[in-house]
């Protein structure tokens, strides 16, 4: 019931949202604060309930009963589909992940978006439910419908508050996701089909469907449509295409929602789905996942540099890092997965605070051209440091989370192939460049004579505290980094076990 | 004819008995608004009918079959026509216009369609479906002074005639072929007829179902769809969507399973061509529509491709096949009560006016309307297959048969065709988000109509219940379709 009551609270929080616009317009982004913060206190308080949490032993996959959380009831008994949730190691940080990320998209929201504010905080909250309903869902069935439902309040976001070229962006991500989730449809309906043929019985229920027989070729096709829907989303180069567009145009709360958190269902689709069902098809596909991850890490990284959009430029740098997740992930060692979960966790830090950066710089300056911009330090040096810090996190300086990840997935992929390692490698190379060119290019340098005489505010208390947040997690995930691995080290061995 | 069969033709009765009374009334005094009441009444009677008449299911003669299945589509499309007359009153609102004949062309055209739902016979269906047929022609043209409707009326009464004319040739070269009208005595003779002359049954089934093919507007028989859907006033394109199109396709699947036409490997290469069509060039065609009409004209021919896809699995094998026909069951009821959905917004925001049919003209409709427009939200995510809306559980059923009679390119086409329909179906949302002020074509002028309009919501806020009331329909049976489910699988 937890994990009901944890998405019931976002979606009705959303109408209260809505609806408190009536009260004072000032109201909307209040209430959608205190619903993710209550969100985020109830979760925390069943989880320290758990005795398990402390001696956390391995979920079998087939049994829902070793796992941290599950909760199941009827919904369409005629085709077997429940409304089944579970949790496990790495649901936890991903919901957790999710909530901290929702508050701070709140915060993002809370000068920038200026018209229809109730609509807005409540197209949020939904889809921060919806999100959570992706990393908690294991009927399939559930599943996919909160992969594609929690697309909807994101379109509105961007198409209704997304900057100059809306409408063409928000089209672009949703037709994207949606065609790739209709290869998802019909690789979920085909296994169903195979494993009611096997057994007579119509489910939904991710721990039937695992170990379902089937031919070879059959598994292929099917893993592949589950691939697509996930690398899109994920994205992997090429069909990244979307990314750069959506990222952009949208709101900064939408874009902290999109980078941070909308990207990780992608990767935990493969992780949770696309390799678990199909062990041995995915294993085939390993090495075609690792070339396209590794060149996705290199083609995000040199577009990057060449962007003048500052927004651009660190949507580009995501597909660049998600890259590092693909590798992990098909790497499929204990290594290299820990380090695509930890990519997953401090890319959503990172990229979520410079994509704040980048609103509070499109709200002070009304753009993000970093022609336009040139020596802001000087007139905002608050922001400024914390740009510095977001920015080397970004390209891997040790001592911060985004080092230990990417370090992580290089060790395990050296294991299985040291010559995509290489390749990989020079990731961090380009990373260094792009990230200290954006750096250079807005903060550093001649101070733009435009901008000398406006009086720019500098972060005020709302904005600092909020990166604190973010840069405090970082600096704990670089320092210490134990606690995740140890979380989510359980789940990882069950799921090796799982593969041949 | 003994009592049981008229308490089985219940619902037919009571239409005709509305029939006569509406033509007593015209003939005594002339008056829209008793018309309307009576016909109001008369399809309220006729959904009794339905329901009563369930205990009494039988065949009646050999022209007609009354069984679960056709009294639940009775019943659909009673509540399709219930919704057009509501809309109905509030387009033909202006002075000048006799509407007595209206009501009356409505109740007939509803009564051929339940003849034809309920047929088990070439007769009855050639019948069912020229009374339908021809009482459209003359709702289309409704509107004296308009071209418009006049245009679209001919065009569609000339592809008409002809469809009918195909279909009667078909009629007699099935009936040279195996001496039978009724659907069953052509499955029982089929066979035998076909080792002595395939061509003669061949070409004689491929002609009807070229004539049905017509009325259901797939490809290649389309041409006619969006002019006459522009043309014909909103709430009649609505009917013409909802109970001719539905009707005709009941009447389809009980000729196809009956006549056992799924036994013929050409039949179904044919018709697979055909859906496959439907979907990919309806769906394409869609894109660069301007006026929603049209654009609903074009998803409804790819909606009959999905469609299609359902009646071709029944001769692969692989899924059961009451399955099959669940799914055409949901399908269909969900595309029934989807366009529903749509054209109920469409003509409450266009009114009398038809230059108001421009997606352009939907700007900031969620500002304006937002009833209006949330219910059109669904309505085209509902068309767009996704999840907690009627049409995703409808697109389940369909990929599901599909899959399980292993039916790919099909399903290929599937794919490809929604995801093309995804960019139009958000099109109009996305026209419907944007602000209002932004829009530069919002003259002052149109602002101050706007006003007037607001103004004139407040007495015309039926149309806002009606709209919710269908938005929760379509939501229910997306989110809570297990009742539905069950209900559709004894039928």
């Amino acid at each position: 019931m937890v994990m009901v009551n944890l998405i019931l609270i976002l979606l009705v929080g959303g109408v209260l949202a809505l609806l408190s616009e009536r009260v004072n317009e000032n109201m909307p982004r209040r209430v959608a604060l205190a619903v993710v913060l209550f969100d985020l206190i109830y979760f925390l308080i069943h989880l320290s309930g758990m005795p398990e949490l402390t001696q956390l032993q391995a979920p079998l996959p087939d049994d829902p009963s070793t796992w941290l959380m599950h909760f199941k009831a009827d919904w369409i008994p005629a085709f077997g589909i429940s409304i089944e949730f579970a949790l496990d190691g790495i649901s936890m940080l991903m919901v957790l992940l999710t909530l901290v990320l929702g508050a701070v998209a709140v915060s993002a929201s809370w000068t920038d978006v200026i018209v229809r504010r109730g609509f807005f905080e409540a197209n949020l909250l939904w889809t921060l439910a919806g999100v959570l309903g992706v990393f908690m869902a294991l009927d399939l069935f559930l599943f996919f419908l909160f992969w594609e439902v929690m697309l909807i309040p994101m379109y509105f976001m961007i198409a209704i508050w997304g900057h100059e070229n809306r409408g063409y962006a928000a089209m672009k991500f949703f037709i994207f996701t949606q065609a790739s989730g209709l290869l998802m449809l019909v690789s979920i309906l085909a296994l169903v089909a195979v494993n009611q043929s096997a057994t007579g019985q119509w489910s939904f229920s991710y721990f039937d469907l695992l170990n379902t027989p089937m031919a070879e070729a059959t598994a292929h096709w099917l893993m592949l449509g589950f691939f697509i829907a996930f690398v899109v989303k994920l994205p992997v180069f090429p069909f990244h295409t979307w990314l750069p567009d959506a990222h952009t145009q949208a709101p900064t709360a939408g874009s902290v929602i999109l980078a941070g958190i909308l990207l990780k269902t992608g990767a935990y689709g493969l992780i949770r789905f696309a390799v678990p069902l199909f062990p041995q098809a995915a294993m085939d596909f390993s090495y075609v996942a690792m070339v396209l991850g590794a060149v996705g890490v290199v083609y995000g990284a040199v577009l990057a540099f060449a962007q003048t959009d500052f927004k651009r430029l660190i949507a580009y740098s995501s597909v660049s890092h998600m890259g590092f997740v693909l590798l992990g992930v098909y790497a499929w060692n204990e290594l290299a997965l820990q380090g695509a979960v930890m990519q997953m966790v401090a890319h959503g830090f990172s990229t979520a605070a410079l994509f704040m950066i980048a609103g509070g710089l499109q709200e002070r300056l009304h753009t993000r051209d970093m022609r336009e911009m040139g020596g802001l330090w000087q007139q905002m040096p608050r922001m400024g440091a914390v740009a510095m810090f977001f920015v080397v996190a970004s390209l891997g300086l040790p001592g911060l989370g985004n080092f230990v990840a990417e370090f992580l997935v290089l060790l395990g992929l050296f294991q299985v192939d040291p010559w995509l390692t290489a390749v990989a490698a020079l990731g961090l190379i380009t990373g260094a460049a792009y990230s200290l060119i954006l750096m250079q290019r807005a903060f550093q340098g001649e101070p733009n004579p435009r901008l000398a005489d406006q009086g720019l505010m500098d972060f005020g208390r709302r904005e600092m505290l909020t990166m604190a947040v973010m840069m405090l997690a970082l600096v704990g995930l670089g320092i210490y980094p134990q606690p995740i691995l140890d979380i989510a080290q359980p789940v990882l061995q069950s799921l090796l076990e799982v593969t041949p | 004819m003994n009592a049981q069969l008229m308490m089985a033709l219940m619902p037919i009765l009571m239409l005709s008995l509305t029939a006569v009374v509406l033509m007593i009334q015209a003939s005594v005094k002339r008056d829209q608004s008793v018309a309307w009441v009576i016909t109001a009444l008369g399809l309220l009677l006729a959904l009794w009918g339905a329901g009563y008449a369930r205990g009494f299911t039988q065949p009646v003669t050999v022209l007609l079959m009354v069984d679960d299945w056709g009294l639940f589509f009775t019943t659909l499309i009673l509540v399709a026509a219930l919704v057009t007359l509501i809309l109905s009153k509030h387009t033909f609102s202006s002075e000048g216009e006799r509407k007595e004949e209206y009501y009356l062309l409505l109740v007939l055209s509803v009564l051929g369609a339940v003849v034809l739902i309920q047929s088990s016979h070439m007769v009855s269906l050639l019948l069912g479906m020229e009374l339908m047929g021809v009482a459209l022609y003359a709702m289309i043209a409704f509107p004296e002074k308009g071209q418009r409707p006049l245009e679209a009326a001919i065009k569609y009464l000339v592809l008409s005639a002809c469809a009918s004319v195909i279909l009667l040739y078909g009629f007699a070269l099935i009936y040279a072929a195996t001496g039978e009208l009724s659907y069953a005595g052509i499955g029982l003779k089929a066979s035998i007829a076909y080792d002595q002359n395939p061509i003669l049954l061949m070409a004689g089934t491929a002609m009807v179902l070229a004539g049905i093919g017509f009325k259901l507007s797939v490809v290649p028989f389309h041409m006619w769809t969006p002019d006459v859907y522009e043309g014909a006033p909103t709430p009649v394109t609505g009917f013409l969507a909802t109970v001719s199109k539905g009707a005709v396709f009941v009447a389809l699947t009980r000729f196809f399973a009956e006549g056992q036409l799924y036994e013929y490997q050409s039949l179904m290469t044919a018709l697979a061509a055909v859906a496959i069509a439907s979907m990919l060039i309806g769906n394409w065609l869609a894109l660069r529509q301007e006026n929603i009409k049209r654009l609903l004209a074009y998803s409804s021919i790819a909606h009959f491709g999905y469609l299609l896809v359902v009646l071709i699995a029944l001769s692969y094998g692989g899924a059961e096949a009451g399955l099959i026909r669940e799914s055409i069951t949901f399908y269909l009821a969900a595309y029934i009560l989807t366009t529903l959905a749509a054209f109920a917004v469409v003509a409450s925001i266009a009114g009398e006016d038809e230059r108001k049919n421009n997606i352009a003209s939907f700007d900031g409709l969620f500002w304006r309307r937002p009833i209006q427009a949330s219910s059109l939200t669904v309505a085209m995510l509902s068309f767009a297959g996704i999840p907690l809306t009627a049409g995703f559980i409808g697109k389940f059923y369909v990929i599901s048969v599909g899959i399980q009679s292993q039916l790919w390119w099909l399903i290929t086409a599937l794919i490809i065709g929604s995801a093309i329909g995804i960019y139009y179906y958000l099109r109009i949302i996305f026209a419907m988000t944007m602000s209002a002020g932004s829009s530069a074509d919002m003259s002052a002028n149109d602002e101050g109509k706007d006003q007037k309009n607001i103004a004139q919501d407040a007495s015309v806020s039926s149309q806002d219940v009606l709209a919710m009331l269908l938005l929760t329909i379509v939501l229910l049976l997306g989110t809570w379709p297990q009742p539905f489910i069950e209900f559709a699988g004894r039928l």
